[in-house]
């Protein structure tokens, strides 16, 4: 073998395979196997059941769109954090962390109480004809929570490093603000978005915490498909419950795919070939 | 025409730009020449609409350039670090401008395409347009910039510290490429450098600049033969100083005389410049000379540079000689020689020790013997 500057390639390179091996492809072969146990027949009814349908759609649907607009939200904040200098703004910049440092249980109550319809939100949202806890939409809110902070975390190192002149060059060239921003700024930004993308999907499609207390858990309409899953074990359903996680990995993991193929195809000019 | 008058320009605690006035005429390829700090990129910016004074005015002809933005100014910037677009092609980057025009005065897809290719041949980057700019070397990288820059047609060129970030070898050959390719367009072409050597070879005339003011602008020859301030002396070329005396028969340096008094007996101290090439070495016994001990010779190439002390001034001075005289004139580091300047530029000092420059005195020594 090559010798190199850094030893120890062998040894870093089987703690590596080992540690994934027992604490990441060891449960989820353990999943797999559970879940074998209802049969072929049994996944199809369980996985063709409406009721089944309807929490996978929820969870996977509100994810996607409550990583979307993570997407919007977070890269406004990155922005306002990076670019301007205002008092306050470590504080904000602190607060941004919360989502991750709170219990989800905490965060679920704390904006069941906000959006229930007596609550300080909730209050005004009632009348307008705005239902948000115990419905979809209170699902979504709370998957918007949790997921937020992905966002700006993995913006902020970009953005603080992305060169000013770039957008002064665009300026100078006659790029009116609009097109500086999607035609320059954006496609630079893409990869990583899409980095916070998956993140904050990853995060809202498993959450479960903070998510059962808005979400009111009416079949049907505001069940997620991890509450399925409980309630599945507790009723000693473990195979069914497997199968139903496994359902739910493989739809998370085609999506993480598809996402970080289409970051490599943003970002296809970073690509050294000279 | 470009009239720049009286500019200001303060950042937090420092004076950027100090009543800075100046004219630059079409066609011309000027150079802000200074350290950094001095103000040139800050002017420069200003021009490009990417800045804008506390006070004073740019006037392009009748308009005024200060309330036109940056992007109807018609100028083509080339920055520092090239700022390119890493995420378009080579192509798409030189386009850029044309792209973003409203649909009225936007060049249709073939024009704008013939006019990238046309770009792409004249600096000479044909067959490396689908690339993106992390595949080319620092000089494709900063043609390509140039090429972006001039897709738009502008009126005026400002480069930023053009060759900055590039190796010895390609700066040279891609500045008087560039020189080359502002004679055929004939624009008007402003750039800011901290060499010296880069603003001398390559601009019409070079505006010495320090602490935010213009010191000096002329043209290269001037600037280099008639420095008007000790900091021009100082910044441009090496250079020897010492101080000078007024003694009962005029000024005098440790057994130098420069023959004459210019100011009358207005000053009694001077400091004067003189350039390492100004130096003679083998000055004959009948003319007033210093006894210099040669310590060191540098061979740096075509050039030697020798490192003289001069007792008589305790002083080490730096003399340029042809490296084929060395032999000539039997040079070797320990020998002692007899040295005098050629010429010197003196400013005479005030009660406080301050120069005065509109005093400045050039002096040439009156009979030029070969060395």
């Amino acid at each position: 073998m090559r010798k190199r500057v850094l030893p120890g390639f062998g040894l870093s390179l089987g703690y590596a395979v080992a540690y994934l091996g027992l604490v990441v492809l060891l449960p989820l072969a353990a999943l797999a196997w559970k879940a074998s146990g209802i049969g072929l027949e049994g996944l199809v009814r369980l996985l063709s059941a409406p009721r089944t349908l309807a929490a996978l759609r929820l969870s996977v649907g509100g994810a996607v769109v409550a990583a979307l607009v993570n997407v919007v939200i977070g890269l406004l904040v990155g922005w306002v954090l990076v670019r301007y200098r205002f008092p306050g703004r470590r504080l904000f910049d602190a607060l941004v962390d919360l989502p991750f440092a709170l219990p989800t249980a905490v965060a679920g109550i704390a904006l069941t109480t906000l959006y229930a319809p007596n609550g300080w939100l909730g209050r005004w949202l009632e009348p307008l004809g705005i239902k948000v806890a115990y419905t979809p939409l209170g699902v979504f809110v709370a998957m918007v929570f949790v997921g937020f902070p992905f966002v700006v975390r993995t913006l902020q190192p970009v953005l603080s490093s992305l060169e000013r002149d770039v957008e002064e060059a665009a300026e100078s060239l006659g790029a009116q603000r609009w097109q500086t921003f999607f035609r320059v700024i954006l496609p630079m930004l893409a990869p990583t978005l899409l980095t916070g993308f998956a993140l904050a999907l990853a995060r809202a499609v498993g959450e479960y915490g903070s998510v059962i207390f808005i979400a009111g858990n009416i079949p049907m309409r505001s069940e997620i498909a991890p509450l399925l899953i409980v309630q599945k074990l507790e009723q000693f359903d473990y195979a069914g419950a497997a199968a139903l996680g496994v359902a739910m990995l493989l739809l998370s993991f085609g999506l993480l795919v598809l996402v970080s193929l289409l970051q490599r195809w943003s970002q296809r000019w970073a690509e050294r070939s000279a | 025409m470009l009239e720049l008058s009286r500019l200001h320009r303060r950042f937090a605690g420092f004076q950027a730009l100090d009543d800075v006035s100046l004219s630059i005429a079409p066609g011309e390829f000027l150079a802000l020449l200074g350290p950094s700090g001095s103000g040139k990129t800050t002017l420069l910016r200003i021009l490009a609409g990417l800045d804008y004074p506390d006070s004073g005015s740019v006037l392009k002809g009748e308009e005024d350039f200060l309330a036109t933005p940056a992007r109807e100014r018609r100028i083509g910037m080339v920055f520092q670090h090239y700022a390119l677009f890493r995420h378009l092609t080579v192509i798409e980057n030189i386009a850029f401008g044309l792209r973003v025009r409203p649909w009225r005065s936007r060049p249709s897809r073939s024009d704008i395409r013939a006019r990238v290719d046309r770009l792409l041949r004249r600096v000479q980057l044909e067959g490396l347009g689908t690339r993106y700019p992390a595949q080319l070397s620092g000089g494709q990288r900063q043609r390509v910039a140039l090429a972006r820059a001039l897709a738009v047609e502008p009126d005026l060129l400002l480069l930023d510290e053009p060759f900055g970030a590039l190796d010895a070898q390609v700066r040279v050959a891609l500045r008087r490429w560039l020189r080359e390719l502002h004679e055929e367009l004939g624009l008007t072409s402003i750039f800011v450098t901290h060499d010296q050597e880069e603003a001398l070879e390559l601009a019409d005339r070079v505006a010495v600049m320090n602490n935010g003011r213009i010191e000096q602008v002329g043209p290269p020859e001037v600037i280099y033969q008639q420095p008007a301030t000790p900091f021009v002396c100082e910044f441009i070329g090496k250079v020897n100083r010492f101080a000078v005396r007024r003694h009962a028969d005029g000024f005098a340096a440790g057994g130098w005389m420069p023959d004459g008094d210019p100011w009358h007996g207005r000053f009694t101290e001077a400091v004067a410049y003189v350039r390492p090439e100004q130096l003679r070495l083998a000055v004959p016994s009948s003319l007033p000379a210093w006894l210099a001990h040669l310590r060191h010779i540098y061979l740096a190439g075509g050039v030697a540079h020798l490192d003289l002390y001069v007792a008589s001034l305790d002083l080490a001075l730096e003399a340029d000689v042809a490296s084929e005289d060395l032999s000539r004139l039997g040079l070797q580091a320990g020998m002692e020689l007899r040295v005098a300047p050629r010429g010197a530029v003196l400013f005479p000092l005030d009660g406080k020790g301050v120069p005065l420059c509109e005093e400045r005195w050039i002096w040439h020594a009156r009979s030029p013997v070969a060395a």
